[in-house]
């Protein structure tokens, strides 16, 4: 087999490209992967105690509701969410989530900076600092 | 078969350098359109669809062309063609990647194009141009890899392969009108609101295709050993003739209805391509050219001699190729939103990035081409080896 | 090995088929979540406003006889900040990026086809407010690959999903009455003074004149009929004695391009 060097080169370069997060991260340094950041409360969402849903399904969940009410506000026009214990809130991201949580960079960011998402709504919608 | 590709000579892989090289800036622009966004294109809210999409209309036609070698060899046993079918086939594949490239590069938000299939309308025609794209493209892969697997191995193609060639005849003849129906089924757009559109899509798919086609035959002659035949050829130009023919025929039915009735909405499109309005006519030497080129073509595809003189026949194939690009790839997209609805005149020009672009997806095709046909006269060399 | 590679591809195929059926069916669940969120054990459910306007097909009538150039003007301008649409034009000299809702133009523009010939210089100018015409049987609509732009059956109106605007622009070729603009670039370095209470969009997308669907919604009439000095008139088509009714049993009104069957919502009275 005349082709030897060409394999095991190929093969060389295949297993680097496929472990490559792990070679990246021994020679770069991994983020710190332990300790995951705790968002930060306002004043105002510490008093508020409840959020739209209860605190573990906000965390889990917030995506799914937030596109729910996109799709509800946007397409059928109701505009008025009414929780499981009947409280009703504006379904608005800028005006009734960023109203309480109007702390972005502690709130939203950190977390979505860890996890690394990348949300598009700040392409359309405000956040409190910015429109200051 | 795929590894025919890869051997080949240095002219091949020079020109798969430049052709990648190509791509390769044409991408670094689509990235610069991705970041800004499509105004980096000339096109405005009057004039919203572009060069991109004419492309794309156009080469709906190359690829549909295909049925014009199926059709003969697989309906009517007409054997010269038996040979070329697959470089038809194949010439389908490329030109439909191309369509949808087009498509692609001309969305302001390609990220959400899946939302096509997440909220299916069937009621868009584009719905409808998503399905007949994604089958046609399918079906001349299958089928030409497929037909030119049993060739190479002396066998008869599989069994199954037959109603997928049959089903692609109709289905060829689909991609194109589906596209008409893009235009056609616009309630306030004069130039397009005819039920010619489609019929004119296809005979100057017909014509513009079985075109390249014949230039192809010529090259890849040049470049392999391998010769479709001068009867081939022959017959393909006879195609080619009498499409252009009734591409100018329908034409004429529309310039008749449209000066004739006097509809100013219908009218003023084709007074704005041939003879300018209010200042603007930049598509006016466009139109005549693509009009003088496509008579020329007829009159030397007509007369007997002249169409088995190689060099004419090679000159009006490169007039009918020229004279239909520009009478879709240039005058129907533009022609359709100048004047607009308003009835103000707001010209298009396509900008410098745009036109790139539109060469970095011609590249890919010509890449994709390309390689098929290395793969097929590889083949066809290795027998007639 | 014939086989055996034969037998490979069908799995991968097979597996293929599965996965690409799979991801639909995923793709396609945040779809059906309205069957799954209202309704469904005390869970949490979506009303109405309390002051939300409420309408069957809400339309308009603008009496051009009122009309100045100035009130057009004051029409633009307050439907143009309250939606912050950009102007492309004004801080970047760019024609061809133009965005607009409505915007005043001249009668022979507004109706083409229905010039008045011998008409004096001073009403040939004199200004004729466009919009979209949220047609009763929107062509737009028809053409639209995602349903990203609809008519909302509850009242009528138009409207865009800037969500799930896909950019192919389909729509503005659709449209007979140009009442669409698309976001060449990003927006919001034309924005002069960011209105908070509405989103900007995106580049990429296409919007439109929304008959202030969001203002509807809070009890308060759209902006360029608050400003148009009596000039335009905003009511529910479907209700007989709705002012917009009133007018038109008692005026001739006129809508644009009426031979084209998209039953316009916006009428003129000229």
């Amino acid at each position: 087999m005349n082709d030897k060097n060409k394999i095991i080169a190929g093969l060389v370069i295949f297993f680097l490209v496929l472990l490559f997060p792990f070679w990246f991260n021994l020679i770069f340094g991994a983020a710190d992967a332990s300790t995951a950041p705790e968002p930060k409360l306002t004043d105002k969402a510490k008093e508020a105690e409840t959020c739209v849903a209860e605190t573990d399904h906000m965390r889990t969940e917030h995506m799914q509701i937030l596109d729910q009410w996109r799709d509800i506000v946007v397409r059928d026009g109701k505009r008025v969410y009414v929780a499981e214990n009947g409280k009703e809130y504006e379904a608005s991201l800028s005006n009734t989530c960023m109203d309480c949580h109007s702390n972005k960079e502690e709130f939203c960011d950190s977390c979505h900076n860890y996890t690394s998402v990348d949300p598009y709504c700040w392409d359309c919608h405000t956040y409190p600092e910015e429109t200051k | 078969m795929l590894e025919k590709a890869l051997k080949g000579s240095k002219t091949y892989w020079i020109w798969l350098l430049a052709l990648a090289v190509v791509i390769a800036i044409g991408f670094l622009f689509y990235l610069r359109q991705l970041d800004f966004g499509l105004g980096i294109t000339g096109m405005s809210r009057d004039v919203s669809w572009g060069f991109y999409i004419a492309q794309f209309t156009f080469l709906v036609g190359v690829a549909a062309s295909a049925v014009m070698l199926v059709l003969p060899y697989y309906l009517h046993d007409y054997k010269t063609f038996g040979k070329i079918t697959v470089i038809g086939e194949f010439l389908a594949v490329s030109s439909v990647l191309m369509c949808m490239l087009f498509i692609i590069v001309d969305l302001g938000q390609p990220m959400r194009l899946l939302n096509v299939i997440f909220y299916p309308t069937p009621n868009s025609m584009l719905f409808w141009d998503m399905i007949v794209l994604n089958g046609y493209l399918f079906l001349n892969i299958v089928i030409g890899w497929n037909v030119l697997d049993a060739e190479r191995n002396g066998t008869a193609p599989e069994k199954w392969i037959k109603p997928l060639i049959y089903l692609s005849i109709p289905w060829a003849v689909s991609i194109h009108t589906v596209t008409a129906f893009l235009y056609c089924g616009l309630p306030g757009r004069g130039f397009w609101l005819t039920a010619v559109l489609a019929p004119r899509f296809l005979a100057s798919a017909f014509a513009a295709g079985p075109a390249f086609l014949i230039l192809l035959t010529f090259i890849i002659r040049k470049f392999t050993k391998f010769d479709a035949g001068k009867q081939a050829v022959q017959t393909l130009a006879k195609i080619v003739c009498y499409a252009v023919i009734a591409n100018l025929f329908f034409f004429l039915c529309e310039v008749f209805v449209a000066i004739y009735s006097q509809i100013p909405e219908h009218m003023a499109h084709l007074q704005y391509l041939f003879f300018g309005m209010h200042g603007h006519d930049a598509l006016v030497p466009w139109m005549w050219s693509s009009m003088a080129l496509m008579v020329v073509a007829v009159i030397l595809l007509i007369i007997p001699s002249a169409r088995r003189n190689e060099t004419t026949l090679i000159f009006a194939c490169i007039f009918v190729f020229i004279g239909t690009w520009i009478d879709k790839g240039l005058g129907m997209i533009s022609g359709g939103f100048v004047p607009n609805p308003l009835h103000e005149v707001n010209e298009y020009i396509p900008s410098i990035q745009e036109i790139i672009i539109t060469l970095g997806v011609y590249a890919t095709g010509l890449l994709v081409l390309t390689i098929l046909y290395k793969v097929v006269t590889g083949i066809k060399e290795e027998l007639a080896g | 090995m014939e086989n055996s590679r034969r037998r490979f591809l069908k799995t991968a195929g097979v597996s293929i088929l599965g996965v690409g059926a799979g991801s639909m069916l995923i793709g396609l669940a945040p779809g059906s979540t309205k069957a799954a969120g209202p309704g469904t054990k005390a869970g949490p459910s979506y009303t109405h406003g309390p002051e939300a306007m409420k309408g069957g097909r809400w339309g308009m009538v603008i009496d051009t006889r009122k009309l100045k150039d100035s009130t057009c003007r004051k029409m633009e301008k307050a439907c143009h900040s309250i939606h912050n649409v950009p102007d492309h034009i004004g801080k970047f000299d760019k024609k061809n990026h133009e965005i607009k809702w409505i915007w005043a133009t001249e009668f022979k523009h507004a109706f083409p086809g229905q010039e008045v010939e011998f008409l004096s210089e001073k009403l040939e100018h004199a200004p004729v407010p466009v919009l979209c015409n949220h047609c009763d049987n929107p062509p737009c609509v028809r053409a639209c690959p995602t349903k990203a732009t609809f008519k909302r059956e509850s009242d009528g109106i138009v409207l865009m999903d800037f969500h799930r605007c896909i950019g192919c622009r389909f729509c503005m070729a659709a449209c007979p009455y140009g009442a669409r603009s698309f976001n060449f670039r990003d927006p919001r370095p034309a924005i002069e003074n960011e209105n908070p209470d509405f989103p900007t969009r995106m580049k990429g997308v296409v919007e439109k004149c929304n008959f202030c669907a969001e203002r509807l919604a809070v009890g308060k009439m759209p902006a360029c009929v608050e400003v148009s000095g009596g000039a335009l008139i905003f009511g529910d088509l479907n209700d007989p004695e709705s002012d917009v009714r009133k007018l038109l049993a008692d005026e001739y009104a006129i809508r644009r391009k009426p031979n084209l069957g998209t039953f316009p919502s916006v009428f003129y009275i000229v």
